[in-house]
């Protein structure tokens, strides 16, 4: 029989939770410059210099007033179908229905607008708005109902759901479109956001607009909603450990819907950036893939309403910044770089997590 | 004397700031059980993956029959003669018994065909020299788990194991098997083999090993022969401090009916009638044990009545209001639980990490699941997170969860704890009702005295609760009466005081039917 003191090794066992946040916070930044060392190698394979077309992206899209308009236009909807994205995988559910969700968005906002022109503001623009939310929360309360009634695949039916909106606006179009366009005519004064230009002068000449700090709020709203009511704890419990929340007594199913309903609604906001801020009426195609791209925001910013928003930031900056460098290098590269940095994300938040685990 | 079949010397792991093992040395002597014992958390499990090559040591090393080895992978364990039996079964649930020992090594027949008739023979000598009772031509899916543990134990033999690591092998098994089982290891080191027996039961101890090795916080406390060391001492070892003796029973004054089930009949996910026509009624201030060995329809009883299975047939009322009724009846999923939940049920659910926790929460997110509605916590539909820091606190204190950070994440706590974290918001809640399933199934002793405690103080303050366990012992020391269930009926209602461990044993394999109470 032989006996040595109590351990003192046991004092060393408290978790330091912030040490495997901070591993895994760390993901989204080495993800983007992984990618960007990737894509260098593209830039030097077509003979141009990695470091001047990087500098002159960054100088261009947020080094001038004009140039940082662009990129935080672009960054607008991109916020919004990013939220849309978030919430859903918040919730356990991949919503790829947000390009179906903002295209609706957009039209509802601008036949509102067209309808009611000559409402006063006050009234017009919340109608705009409603109309958007509404007409993009439909179309993802719909996929998000079918999951929950019928257990049909969320993925599937966003995906089904694109296809029947993006026929829906066609054949729409015959009845609203401008002869021989395929845009709607111009909404009313009131529904018209302003440009920040007017507000800060710097941004003079780009088309950033209110719909900018719609977005901030929506952001803003999102977090609250999340991390701070009842409903968003069940939405979170939901998405993280169904079968606890279950337990918990909390209808699966109804909070699913609603999910859906919210994410819907957040790209369908995301239509307006266009449709009331810049051109002041509805174009088809005019969303440039914004609520695929939302996939890749929601990814990058970790589905937290902060997180999105940078990524969307980033993700506005390649779109302007790739526009720039398009006489030196095919516009075709800040395609591959948006997929790098998607690739990239996924791969390295993996390994990041596993590495965070394995921390005490 | 002999050289050491193993010798484990100096053994250091990290895990970032953990140190799971700290400059641990083991021997075993050949032909020996060694019991490794110590609560979870205290390194066993981390010593026994560094042997068997899944873990590299940060220091230390290990020789076999005399000679130092490295062990970098299971393959090295394996053909230095090491075995392990793990917890969860590694095996291939529709093959046959004859399949999964052939496993990696199949005899090859005709045109090197799989050759079936040879990897059953194979089997069958097996079976024979070990005096392992199996059918080599049983499908696995089919067999009781005690007889997929033998399966285990053939395996790691079969591939020429003679020393053999058996990580908590009784914790699945009924009596009967593990009575079985202790003769198989017997038999098993009488022909030669090394057993080590990782375990927190400390019968087990006293019946099968002949030395043991305490560890506790990552290093080896105490070691020596089991036949010098008496059970209170090793206890205290392994916990740090004297153990407080069991909690006497007291006479049941069992008042009004609290949760009363009448004619349930439920169906299992393949639709099969699990549980049969019961009907069972435990009055506030009661205990109410279910013995039962698992898949006897336990399980879709519980759930029953905590809300989550429908029922197929019969009735579950909670403190006199039905279960069940209204929009609950046939409404999507969660709905049901919570109009339980409302009518005064608490549940400790059975697996602690898919019902009864969301892991990726923090402790004080998991403190209010299915209480979110409660007023206190903010106001109108806001969820306060100073209020469920404030809620979590004394909480965690009270039931010594660790570490009693609000915002550490449910899946950094141990399984200990993660089950105190579970009794501690189901047990705070006062509900009339309190439905405890496994309350402390892989949880180390410190941790069971607690919740036991708890659950003691429950019943004595007028709740009516309905414990299931697969722990026999538990079941006679808390409950008030006892019910034994086989194949989805109660088939025998008794006291502890008027049975024991074998007579329940015998009545959760269905044998005293007709003779029973």
């Amino acid at each position: 029989m032989s006996e040595q003191a109590p351990p003192a090794a046991a004092a060393a066992a408290r978790p330091r939770p912030w040490r495997g946040a901070l591993l895994a916070g760390a993901g989204p930044f080495l993800s983007v410059a992984l990618a960007l060392a990737v894509g260098a190698l593209f830039i030097l394979a077509i003979g141009e210099r990695p470091g001047e077309i990087y500098a002159l992206m960054l100088r261009e899209s947020l080094g001038t007033g004009y140039g940082l308009g662009q990129t935080l236009f672009r960054a607008t909807p991109l916020i919004f179908t990013g939220l849309a994205v978030a919430l859903g995988f918040r919730a356990g559910l991949f919503n790829i229905g947000a390009e179906g969700q903002i295209t609706l968005g957009a039209l509802a906002a601008a036949l509102t607008g067209v309808a009611l022109a000559a409402w006063p503001w006050p009234l017009l623009l919340p109608a705009c708005l409603l109309a958007a939310a509404l007409a993009g929360g439909l179309w993802g309360a719909l996929p998000g109902a079918l999951k929950a009634r019928f257990g049909a695949h969320e993925v599937i039916n966003t995906i089904m759901l694109n296809f029947i909106a993006f026929a829906l606006v066609s054949w729409l179009g015959h009845f609203v479109f401008q002869p021989a366009t395929v845009r709607t005519a111009a909404i009313g004064p009131g529904a018209e956001l302003p440009r920040l230009e007017r507000l800060w002068g710097a941004l003079h000449g780009a088309p950033a607009n209110a719909a900018l700090p719609l977005a901030l709020i929506g952001a803003a709203a999102t977090f609250v909603l999340l991390f701070r009511t009842r409903r968003g704890y069940a939405l979170r419990a939901v998405g993280l450990n169904a079968p606890a929340a279950e337990y918990g007594g909390i209808a699966i199913g109804a909070t699913q819907t609603l999910a859906m309903a919210l994410s819907g609604a957040m790209a369908g906001l995301g239509g307006v950036n266009f449709v009331l801020g810049y051109k002041h009426f509805f174009e088809q195609g005019f969303s440039g893939g914004a609520g695929f791209i939302g996939i890749a925001v929601a990814l990058l910013g970790r589905n937290h309403p902060v997180g999105v928003t940078v990524a969307a930031l980033f993700f506005g900056a390649l779109a302007y910044g790739g526009l720039v460098i398009n006489a030196r290098v095919p516009k075709e590269l800040v395609e591959i770089l948006q997929a790098l940095v998607i690739l990239i994300a996924i791969c390295v938040q993996g390994a990041l997590e596993r590495m965070a685990r394995r921390l005490p | 004397m002999l050289a050491p079949a193993v010798s484990l010397e100096g053994i250091t792991r990290r895990f970032g700031a953990l140190v799971a093992n700290q400059d641990v040395s083991l021997e075993l002597e050949p032909g020996e059980i060694h019991a490794l014992v110590g609560e979870n958390g205290a390194g066993k499990t981390t010593l026994m993956r560094v042997l068997y090559g899944l873990l590299q040591p940060d220091a230390g090393h290990i020789a076999i029959d005399g000679r130092r080895v490295r062990i970098r992978r299971p393959a090295d364990a394996m053909r230095l003669g090491l075995g392990m039996v793990h917890q969860h079964f590694m095996l291939v649930g529709p093959l046959t018994v004859a399949e999964n020992i052939a496993l990696g090594r199949e005899p090859h027949g005709r045109l090197g065909s799989y050759g079936r008739a040879a990897a059953e023979r194979e089997a069958a000598a097996l079976a024979e020299r070990f005096h392992l009772r199996v059918d080599p031509r049983a499908r696995i899916a089919d067999l009781p788990v005690g007889a997929q543990q033998r399966v285990e134990i053939l395996k790691a033999v079969g591939h020429g194991a003679w020393v053999l690591i058996l990580d908590e092998p009784t914790a699945v098994l009924t009596p009967q098997e593990v009575d079985e089982l202790f003769e198989v290891l017997r038999t098993l080191r009488d022909q030669g083999t090394t057993i080590v027996l990782i375990t927190h039961k400390l019968a087990e101890v006293r019946a099968l090993a002949r030395r043991v090795t305490v560890m506790r916080g990552g290093r080896v406390v105490g070691s020596g022969d089991v036949a010098e060391l008496p059970v209170e001492r090793i206890a205290e070892l392994m916990v740090g401090h004297a153990i407080p003796p069991p909690t006497a029973r007291r006479a049941a004054s069992a008042g009004e009916p609290r949760l009363e089930v009448r004619g349930l009949t439920v169906r299992d996910d393949r639709g099969l009638d699990a549980v049969r026509q019961v009907s069972l009624t435990v009055r506030a201030g009661e205990i109410v044990g279910i013995a039962g060995v698992t898949g006897n329809g336990q399980d879709e009883l519980v759930e029953c009545i905590a809300g989550l299975r429908p029922p197929a047939a019969g009735e579950v009322w909670i403190a006199g209001q039905r279960g069940f009724s209204g929009r609950a009846a046939r409404g999507p999923a969660g709905r049901a639980a919570r109009q339980h939940r409302a009518a005064g049920l608490a549940h400790i659910p059975s697996d602690r990490l898919h019902r009864g926790l969301v892991p990726e929460m923090s402790l004080a997110e998991n403190l209010v699941l299915g209480l979110t509605r409660d007023p206190a916590l903010g106001r109108g539909p806001l969820l306060s997170p100073r209020a469920l820091a404030a809620r979590a606190r004394p909480l965690l204190a009270g039931y010594d969860v660790r570490p009693p950070e609000p915002g550490a994440r449910a899946r950094q706590l141990s399984g200990g704890n993660q089950q105190k974290l579970i009794a501690a918001r189901e047990l705070s809640r006062a509900a009339p009702v309190v439905l405890a399933a496994h309350p402390t199934r892989g949880v180390d002793l410190g941790a069971v005295s607690l919740i036991h405690r708890r659950l003691l103080a429950e019943r004595d303050a007028g709740r009516a609760q309905l414990l299931m366990s697969s722990e026999l012992s538990e079941i006679l020391t808390l409950s008030d009466r006892v019910l034994v269930m086989f194949e989805g009926r109660i088939v025998h209602e008794t006291t502890p005081d008027a049975t024991d461990e074998r007579t329940l044993g015998l009545a959760m394999t269905g044998r005293s039917r007709g003779a029973g109470a």
